[in-house]
């Protein structure tokens, strides 16, 4: 039987689009530390690592090695996990599984990128496969445009509705000094002005390259209650992949992983109306028309509802369930961490240390991780000890 | 047309002009869907026995079924644009180092009488000229172009 765990501590960096000031070690370090300082431990308490990041994007093998002065894992049992978009939820799953099994009290899940130091897009197109697909794919932008143009044939979504997904993450930002796009808010004309990169997606419907990282420390319920006044309990945690083929994907039933993993994670949370029992969400939503679509997937809302419920303002800060208050992907996306933030952040809200972007009397909330073939992980935190 | 036994000529695809070290083994099937386009102009899918779906390109193994595939299906060189993205911003194409000649247009297609999708290229880049569910045909490479890989379909073209 898994042993109950919880998230007591979190750290992350000031997400810039160039750190040309710290290498990936010691970007990797920044977060260790605010994550020990966050739970009041020190690295010679922590039992384990997990670390992970994208293949091939600094070009740098055997991360786990690599990185040890900036993850202070000198002679402690390290592994590296990599699962493409996921990979920092796929951290985050490893640490609960290591602390869950019973075999290590508290871990420290590390997840990073420099997305500074390579053309994100070549590393991204080295995923697809070489004899079939990396002539003609062009890396996520055109990706997730072709599920952006079959959604709005089968939906009549627009572009505008789109837009709005965008402003709200900007406009939530505006509480979260970390984000990269910390300050900087939108309008719906200038996501409508700006420049289309592969249409229907233009500049301001899709995330930015960052240099960042975070690291979250589960801990097991005998040391756990005692590190942290507040722990983010773990509720469920959910993974489903898909195909190794783009062109098996089956984009007119919505995103399967996505369903499969919700689905699974909220009846093992026990929650039974998702909008009603979530607080708040932290959803990897890499682009604007994700924040339609794939929250029908989730069960937020039904199939072509998704423009209806963002207008109608539910995931707004002060809305039925904020989504992102953190401003989410599309305002900072350190690839390797990206995921691993969404779980840090919904540990943040359940916690109560949101400061300006906490979202009042959060209970349970949610996480998501998203990966290039449409595969997805599902978190399910909570005050309440599962 | 199930699989025949005689031998066939088994290809691999280099990772560039450039001399990146790799050389990827196509496997039988692939090797026979390039050969076919060579030999006749028309794709090659392979149904599986379990969920009945014929998948393009060709391969031994149903993903969903975890089934071993031999039944090849003879399929014509039309399909249907399933989604599509018309690709305008630079980046560098890890295949060459440079960068990878733009616009163009990335499309999802249904070839006729297959059950999944075939990525490629669609030449047409005025985003109010292409639509989803447009009829495509494929433009291949003279004969004597054809190198056995994914570049001897030059791409897909709108029936209209």
């Amino acid at each position: 039987m898994a042993r109950r765990v919880a998230i007591v501590g979190t750290g992350q960096t000031y997400h810039k689009s160039h750190r040309l000031d710290v290498n990936g070690r010691e970007l990797i370090n920044e977060a260790v530390t605010r994550a020990l300082a966050d739970c009041e431990l020190s690295i010679a308490d922590i039992d384990a690592i997990i670390i992970g990041n994208m293949d091939h994007f600094e070009s740098i093998n055997y991360v786990d090695t690599w990185s040890v002065e900036g993850s202070g894992g000198y002679m402690k049992p390290i592994m590296k996990v990599t699962t493409g978009g996921t990979t920092g939820a796929s951290v985050a799953i490893a640490a609960y599984y290591h602390v869950a099994s019973g075999l290590f009290d508290k871990v420290l899940a590390i997840g990073w990128e420099k997305n500074s130091e390579s053309d994100t897009t070549a590393a991204i197109v080295t995923c697809s496969d070489p004899i079939w697909d990396r002539f003609s794919y062009s890396g996520a932008i055109p990706s997730l445009a072709t599920e952006a143009s079959a959604y709005m044939e089968q939906y009549g979504a627009t572009q505008e509705d789109a837009a709005r997904v965008a402003v709200r993450e900007r406009s939530h930002a505006l509480n979260n000094p970390y984000a990269q796009m910390y300050n900087r808010p939108i309008t719906i004309q200038d996501v409508m002005e700006s420049a289309m990169l592969a249409y229907p997606i233009k500049l301001l419907d899709v995330c930015p390259r960052t240099d960042g990282a975070c690291a979250v420390v589960f801990a097991a319920e005998r040391v756990a209650e005692k590190i942290a006044v507040n722990p983010a309990w773990v509720k469920s945690c959910s993974v489903r992949h898909t195909t190794t083929w783009f062109g098996d994907v089956d984009y007119d039933t919505g995103m399967l992983s996505l369903q499969r993993a919700s689905k699974e994670a909220f009846a093992n949370a026990g929650i039974k109306n998702p909008v009603e029992e979530i607080d708040v969400a932290e959803l990897y939503l890499p682009y604007s028309y994700a924040g339609l679509k794939w929250i029908e997937a989730i069960g937020f809302c039904g199939p072509g509802q998704g423009p209806k419920f963002i207008w109608d303002g539910n995931t707004d800060m002060g809305g039925k369930l904020p989504i992102n208050p953190s401003g989410g992907v599309m305002c900072t996306n350190c690839i390797g961490a990206t995921a691993l933030l969404r779980v840090a952040e919904a540990a943040i809200q359940v916690m109560g240390k949101g400061d300006a972007r906490q979202v009042p009397d959060v209970k349970t909330a949610m996480a998501t991780g998203f990966g290039g073939c449409w595969w997805s992980d599902v978190v399910i935190l909570s005050k309440e000890k599962p | 047309m199930t699989t025949e036994k005689k031998e066939i000529e088994l290809l691999t695809v280099s990772s560039s002009d450039l001399g990146m070290p790799y050389e990827w083994s196509i496997g039988k099937y692939g090797s026979r869907f390039f050969q076919e386009i060579k030999g006749h102009k028309r794709f090659l899918g392979i149904r599986c026995p379990k969920c009945k779906r014929v998948l393009v390109p060709p391969r031994r193994i149903c993903g969903r079924c975890f089934q071993e595939l031999d039944e090849l299906v003879e399929l014509s060189d039309t399909g249907t644009i399933m989604a599509f993205s018309v690709v305008n911003y630079p980046f560098i194409d890890p295949a060459t180092g440079t960068q990878r000649p733009i616009p163009y247009t990335y499309g999802y297609i249904n070839i006729d009488g297959s059950d999944n999708i075939f990525s490629h290229i669609i030449n047409e880049t005025d985003e109010n000229k292409i639509k989803v569910g447009m009829k495509v045909r494929a433009v291949f490479k003279k004969r004597e172009e054809m190198e056995g890989n994914i570049r001897d379909i030059k791409y897909f073209e709108i029936i209209r």
